[in-house]
């Protein structure tokens, strides 16, 4: 089962390699992880999608606590959360397909960022499952290139009840 | 007042408390040896003769004493010749602090001469390790060190010094406190959970206290046998936990796993409640994990989250330190004591495991020639009375010296159980002679892995270090010539030693004593000789070349699955 974590870390040299190093190490699946700094010095948040059963995720969450340089883990498995990701797409696009590679880019709210004779690049976001759906439809008229962000995820205000 | 960094350094180690380091010199330690020298009278320095030792013997110094032990090794190879004996410490959670010394930041990263990245090395393999890039944060590193090896779940923490770092200056002030936002390891217990495991032992009519080295680690080996003898729980312990309860106790039911007592696996696999103590469940203590305590249910004591339910589902996790949650469950248990006839509701329990020790004791058969078992015996025999640390390698003769030797005190059986490191006995016995110098320190070796260390003979000889060496010979790497036996058909692939030294000339060469048995009848007179030395005394031994370690669970068997002599 796919979870999201949000993981609050010291923002120092070799916190990503621990944290990878942790994955790797321990046989953990990684479906991907960003990192950048908060607003308060000296912190980063790392958002890491990743898979598991129970003992699994129990195990995720406990090791990364571990870590001494991982100040807080939170798993949003049973939380309500916003997730966004980003992805930059080059698609075949000449002429005669042009039209249609723009039609489904409107229908995802795509952003065109680029475009040649041959091609088009767009920036699609939103969730996990909306940016597998961009990319399978345009599966078919040829990806040139493509680069994701990875799941970045933040918590709702409001919660559903417990 | 300004200090350099080297004087920081010295300064600092002082302050907590280090008397003893053990280490070798090199190029980009060299500014902070000179500084060592002037602090000779407060810090001992013992020159080993390869950075693994150093580290081992740091370990048996920690193991031995309690404290934080120390090393200090050079840049590259220094550090990471220092690496397996970090990765045996951090298996076995011992508390150290390794220092290695590092080319000048301003090189690091650029392939210099005798540069590796330790850092990276040993991320995996130490509880958490710094490169000190400023002489400003220095001193708040080292007391981080310190801290974060001693507490919680203790284990080796490196730190890595540039020389340019332990040249520059700074004002030397002295963190009181120490403080991590992101480190807080809980050691009190949590009432509801404590109560939980209290209704359980009250209902329990097969109860079984499962001990690990979190008993020793957490000296909890006091409140564990007054809890024990109080509410009549019998006592079985893995490995690492010998000696936190008495071997020659009546609750006492042995060793378990791969190499357990038949009474203390058939304990563990019919007990009703399993009250487990600073154990992690290694898949040498529990065999075929689904069969493992099938009839039991579980509480696991761990200050340690990630043990649990790790390896095995719990019923009552119990996060704490194992004194403190022992001394609290104890308290829980007193308040209703009256609610069960402890000795009357345990007695068929105790009855049965008693019938187990008595048709099942461990045994071998005696056919003239000298038995391994035999010489732990005697050796037992010959120094039960005495103040007396075992320390091994790794091997058959480990698992006969875990078997066959009674160990009734906490901190008497040094060896390596999670990383399982030959090599690891020799040092480690020095370290805990020099920790303890009114000890009988005993090591025990197989002929294989003394070799691997052997160069420590220099070290032990130089600093006067009375311990004692018995090689159980049996010129073979013999563990894995018995699973050879057992499992390959007998092919004997590279096991058999061949070109092996004459180990009575290699220790006199080195000025240590050197003793060899081939006879049995010469066992107790030579063994007495040599345990009466006062100075470095090997006994070489020539044993039953053959012998086999039982009982022996097969890997991935269930642990009452038995193979018995």
């Amino acid at each position: 089962m796919r979870h999201v974590l949000s993981v609050l870390v010291e923002n120092e040299p070799g916190v990503l390699s621990r944290v990878a190093g942790l994955f790797s190490g321990r046989g953990f699946n990684i479906e991907s992880l960003n990192v950048a700094p908060t607003l308060e010095a000296g912190v980063s948040h790392m958002t890491i999608a990743t898979s598991g059963d129970d003992q699994i995720m129990e195990q995720i969450v406990k090791q990364l606590r571990k870590l001494v340089t991982v100040i807080k883990v939170v798993d949003f498995q049973d939380l309500a959360f916003v997730e966004r990701e980003m992805l930059l797409i080059k698609v075949q696009a000449d002429d005669s397909r042009r039209g249609e590679v723009l039609r489904i880019a409107d229908i995802f709210r795509c952003k065109v960022v680029d475009v040649s004779l041959v091609d088009l690049t767009l920036e699609a976001t939103g969730n996990h499952e909306k940016i597998e759906a961009v990319i399978s439809l345009l599966n078919r008229f040829g990806i040139k290139e493509l680069t994701r962000t990875g799941t970045m995820a933040m918590k709702r205000s409001m919660q559903r009840d417990p | 007042m300004e200090l350099t960094g080297a004087q920081i350094l010295m300064e600092c180690l002082k302050r907590e408390g280090v008397d003893t380091i053990f280490g070798y010199p090199g190029g980009a330690v060299i500014d902070l040896y000179d500084e060592l020298s002037r602090h000779e009278d407060s810090l001992r320095h013992i020159l080993v003769r390869h950075e693994q030792a150093a580290v081992h013997a740091a370990d048996g110094y920690a193991r031995a004493s309690g404290k934080v032990g120390v090393c200090l090794v050079t840049s590259g190879p220094g550090a990471t010749n220092a690496v397996t004996g970090i990765a045996t410490a951090n298996s076995d959670s011992i508390p150290l602090v390794v220092f290695t010394g590092q080319v000048p930041t301003r090189l690091i990263g650029n392939d210099a001469f005798q540069e590796v990245d330790i850092v990276g090395i040993t991320r995996p393999c130490t509880k958490h390790n710094y490169l000190v890039k400023d002489v400003r944060t220095l001193a708040s590193i080292i007391r981080q060190a310190f801290y974060l090896a001693r507490s919680g779940r203790p284990g080796p923490v490196l730190v890595d010094l540039p020389k340019d770092v332990m040249l520059a200056r700074h004002t030397f002030v002295w963190p009181e406190d120490v403080r991590l936002r992101s480190y807080n390891p809980n050691y009190k217990p949590n009432l509801v959970q404590l109560r939980r495991a209290a209704d359980l032992i009250l209902k329990a009519k097969k109860p079984l206290i499962l001990m690990g080295g979190g008993v020793i680690g957490s000296n909890a080996g006091g409140v564990l046998a007054d809890m024990a003898t109080r509410y009549q729980i019998p006592v079985v312990s893995t490995l690492m936990g010998l000696g936190g309860f008495p071997g020659t106790d009546s609750l006492w039911c042995g060793m378990v796993g791969m190499h357990g007592f038949v009474s203390a696996n058939r304990a563990v696999s019919e007990a009703d409640v399993l009250i487990a103590v600073g154990t992690r469940f290694a898949d040498r203590v529990t065999g075929k994990i689904s069969a493992f305590a099938s009839r039991s249910r579980i509480i696991h004591i761990d200050i340690d989250p990630t043990s649990i339910r790790k390896n095995v589902s719990v019923d009552v996790p119990v996060v704490a330190d194992c004194r403190e949650a022992i001394m609290g469950l104890s308290d829980v248990l007193a308040a209703r004591a009256e609610e069960k006839d402890w000795t009357g509701e345990h007695a068929e329990w105790l009855a049965i495991l008693d019938k187990y020790k008595t048709d099942h004791p461990l045994s071998y058969v005696s056919n003239g020639e000298i038995k391994p078992q035999r010489i732990i015996e005697v050796l037992y025999e010959l120094t039960r009375d005495k103040d007396v640390i075992i320390t091994t390698e790794v091997g058959q003769h480990q698992m006969w010296a875990a078997q066959f030797y009674k160990y009734t005190r906490p901190r008497t059986f040094l060896s390596s159980g999670g990383l399982g490191t030959m090599g690891y006995g020799l040092p480690a016995s020095m370290g805990a002679q020099i920790a303890m110098p009114d000890k009988l320190v005993i090591g025990i070796a197989g002929d294989g892995s003394i070799q691997m260390n052997s160069q420590e003979f220099a070290t032990i000889v130089q600093n006067k270090l009375p311990v004692k060496i018995i090689i159980l010979n049996n010129c073979y790497l013999g563990m894995v010539r018995q699973w050879q036996e057992l499992f390959f058909k007998q092919n004997y692939m590279c096991t058999c030693m061949q070109g092996q030294p004459d180990f009575v000339k290699l220790a006199e060469a080195y000025g240590a004593e050197g003793y060899r048995i081939t006879e049995e009848s010469e066992l107790v007179d030579t063994l007495k000789k040599a345990l009466a030395s006062p100075n470095p005394t090997l006994v070489d031994v020539k044993v039953a070349r053959e012998e086999n370690v039982y009982p022996m669970v097969p890997a991935g068997a269930a642990l009452d699955e038995m193979l018995l002599v």
